[in-house]
């Protein structure tokens, strides 16, 4: 019986830190978003919906779709990325699997302006790339790689490849070696193997990665803003205008709202799909407390 | 009866990782289906023999021949060949059905011909309620027929066991060992066990090969290699045995107090040279009735109660360990020895195998 005491006592500190820094301002941003703005910015203390309403305006459900679709494509892009090199990480020598995770976790070392401010250097007119290319004779014009969408999606994929390779690795490090031999001693191929076994019991981990990109990248205000030089709205910019710029705060709450529904059915699904998928399998938890 | 078919023969194959050799110029025919047994303590390359007639691992030299084809360089999913792992390596996302029904998919045969093999393995290993049941919900002995179900279903020429009873506690692993031979009679399929189990090999084996340092020593039945030991290392590893040093003369082995241990001196060993005679623990007798070849007396040091016998430890002049004697309960029961006491002990030449030191 002391046992749930004791595990509330040490979740105390947590709970209340969560209470004080991540309930309580969700709730005044969601209070906010009930509220008029005022004709001269500030805010009008009457409801309305109209907020919620604005938010399914086909001009900003576009920008909603569009930010999904660069999140999703910087997700796949990452999970591919990001798998093969986990893959080759765990199928390295023991000794060296700790120093090839150090560098890929490297960058997290720098702050992520100066990290997002290099990639301006690379892809400019005249930047690093631009001048590989010139050093290898090209002399027509300068490819346009910044302020595309292709540039924040490197931007993405490159900031977030780290969470990629770290979700990855956990569940293919932990894969005993002899589940591969034993499907390829059934009869199976290498391919049918890797589809069968590898592939189905690292869903978890691909899973867990996904999530991490996607949502990271859904909400991201820098990297647009920077790499896709504003011609390439995202739902964090447009908050982020709204907040700053247009000074309309009601409205710029009732989006940040919207995203956080939109992460948290993300999160939702994920949990649910990975429940499915491992079943009983994977958890070693559950029934230790018999 | 006809001289019985080799399906597997082993021929001059080396194994080196580096510079380390695992597997030195071993050659071994199995036969058709016989349970033949890789003995060694660990280390000695069994495994990595058998890695190489799964196709895990390919030998620098020599070759390996099943029903006369050269498979050493044959890929793991193209041979006739199945391996139980040692881990058991059931795919821990599907079924027990599932496991099972895995290897005979990857030969694209038609489902229903899927479902009747795998219904009547299940049935044979006795895992028809288990079927639906993921392998963690499974006890050690049900994984462990499972991965045998899972191997078997293919019909393999060839069915390899790695330490197969290795996680199991020694009262389960009695049943298994019998139940694997009942099984493998009942299949009619060669097996090849690996093991570092000196009794395991002895119980189950038709016929076994003992390794050491990546060399073969010998390769007999257990009872040849029990009775007749190659050398002192296989006289010493299976089973337990009792040795004296000393000096080889013309009709044993003189001991280093001078008593003489007599037996046959094998031909290779000059007189002279430093040899060992050695004689099991069973075939000395407590206190010897009649004429006996060899005789010495010593002191009672530790008595081992072991139900169906009682081992004692005698201290004799003849060797720094204490002999270890085995006398039936029977014996025990008529003539009572306790610690302490002096007794005799006597053996006979027959009984007696000399090796060089």
């Amino acid at each position: 019986m002391t046992r749930p005491s004791r595990s509330s006592l040490l979740m105390a500190p947590a709970l209340a830190w969560l209470a004080a820094l991540m309930v309580v301002p969700c709730a005044l941003v969601l209070a906010l978003a009930f509220f008029r703005r005022g004709i001269y910015g500030g805010i009008e203390y009457t409801f309305t919906l109209e907020n919620f309403g604005l938010v399914f305006d086909p001009l900003y459900a576009g920008i909603f779709l569009n930010s999904a679709r660069i999140a999703g494509t910087a997700t796949l892009i990452a999970v591919v990325i990001g798998y093969a090199a986990a893959y080759a990480i765990a199928a390295a020598p023991r000794r060296w699997q700790p120093v090839f995770l150090f560098f890929a976790v490297l960058p997290f070392w720098s702050n992520y302006l100066i990290r997002t401010y290099a990639w301006i250097v690379l892809l400019n007119r005249e930047g690093l790339i631009t001048q590989l290319l010139r050093w290898f004779g090209y002399t027509g014009e300068p490819p346009s790689m910044l302020y595309t969408e292709g540039a924040v999606i490197a931007g993405l994929v490159y900031n977030y490849l780290p969470f990629v390779i770290l979700a990855c690795y956990a569940p293919l490090s932990r894969l005993n070696p002899e589940l591969a031999e034993a499907s390829r001693d059934l009869g199976a191929s290498a391919a049918t193997t890797f589809r069968r076994v590898i592939l189905p019991l690292t869903v978890p981990g691909i899973a867990a990665g996904a999530v991490f990109v996607f949502v990271l990248s859904i909400g991201n205000f820098v990297t647009p803003a920077l790499l896709g030089g504003g011609r390439f709205q995202m739902i964090g910019n447009l908050v982020y205008d709204q907040f700053l710029t247009a000074n309309d705060w009601p409205f710029g709450a009732a989006l940040a709202m919207a995203l956080i529904a939109i992460m948290l059915l993300v999160l939702m699904a994920q949990a649910l799909a990975a429940n499915r998928a491992s079943g009983h399998v994977t958890q070693a938890g559950g029934g230790t407390d018999g | 009866m006809s001289e019985p078919r080799t399906l597997l023969a082993i021929d001059k194959v080396s194994k080196n990782f580096g510079r380390v050799t695992a597997v030195d110029g071993i050659s071994l025919d199995i036969r058709e289906n016989e349970f033949f047994a890789l003995l060694g303590p660990s280390g000695c390359g069994k495994t990595t023999l058998l890695r190489m007639l799964a196709g895990f691992e390919t030998p620098n030299d020599g070759r390996i021949l099943l029903d006369g084809r050269d498979i050493a360089k044959t890929l793991p999913n193209k041979r006739p060949v199945n391996l139980m792992f040692q881990s058991y390596a059931l795919f821990p996302h599907m079924s027990v059905r599932a496991n099972v029904s895995y290897g005979l998919e990857m030969e694209r045969l038609p489902a229903s011909e899927i479902r009747s093999r795998v219904d009547a393995i299940l049935a044979t290993t006795e895992l028809v309620p288990f079927a639906d049941r993921k392998p963690e919900q499974l006890s050690g002995g049900q994984k462990q027929r499972v991965a045998l179900a899972r191997a078997l279903v293919k019909r393999p020429r060839l069915l390899l066991l790695d330490e197969p009873l290795g996680a199991l506690d020694k009262k389960l692993r009695g049943a298994m060992q019998l139940e694997l031979k009942r099984l493998q009679h009942e299949v009619g399929i060669t097996f090849v066990i690996v093991t570092h189990d000196q009794e395991e090999s002895l119980v189950m084996a038709d016929r076994m090969a003992v390794l050491k340092d990546g060399k073969l020593l010998q390769c007999d039945t257990p009872h040849a290699i029990y009775e007749h030991p190659a050398d002192r290392f296989v006289a010493d590893f299976i089973g337990v045995m009792n040795f004296v040093p000393g000096k080889a003369a013309a009709d044993g082995v003189v001991a280093a107090d001078g008593a003489r241990i007599s037996g046959k001196v094998p031909a290779t060993l000059s007189p002279g040279a430093s040899a060992v005679a050695s004689v099991r623990p069973e075939r000395i007798r407590l206190f010897p009735s009649g004429e006996t070849a060899n005789r010495t007396t010593g002191t009672v040091e530790a008595l081992a109660y072991q139900g169906l016998d009682l081992q004692l430890h005698v201290r004799t002049p003849l060797s720094p360990k204490p002999f270890l004697v085995r006398v039936t309960a029977d014996a025990a029961d008529r003539r009572p020895v306790s610690s302490g006491d002096q007794v005799e002990l006597g053996w006979d030449a027959a009984d007696v195998r000399i090796f060089a030191e």
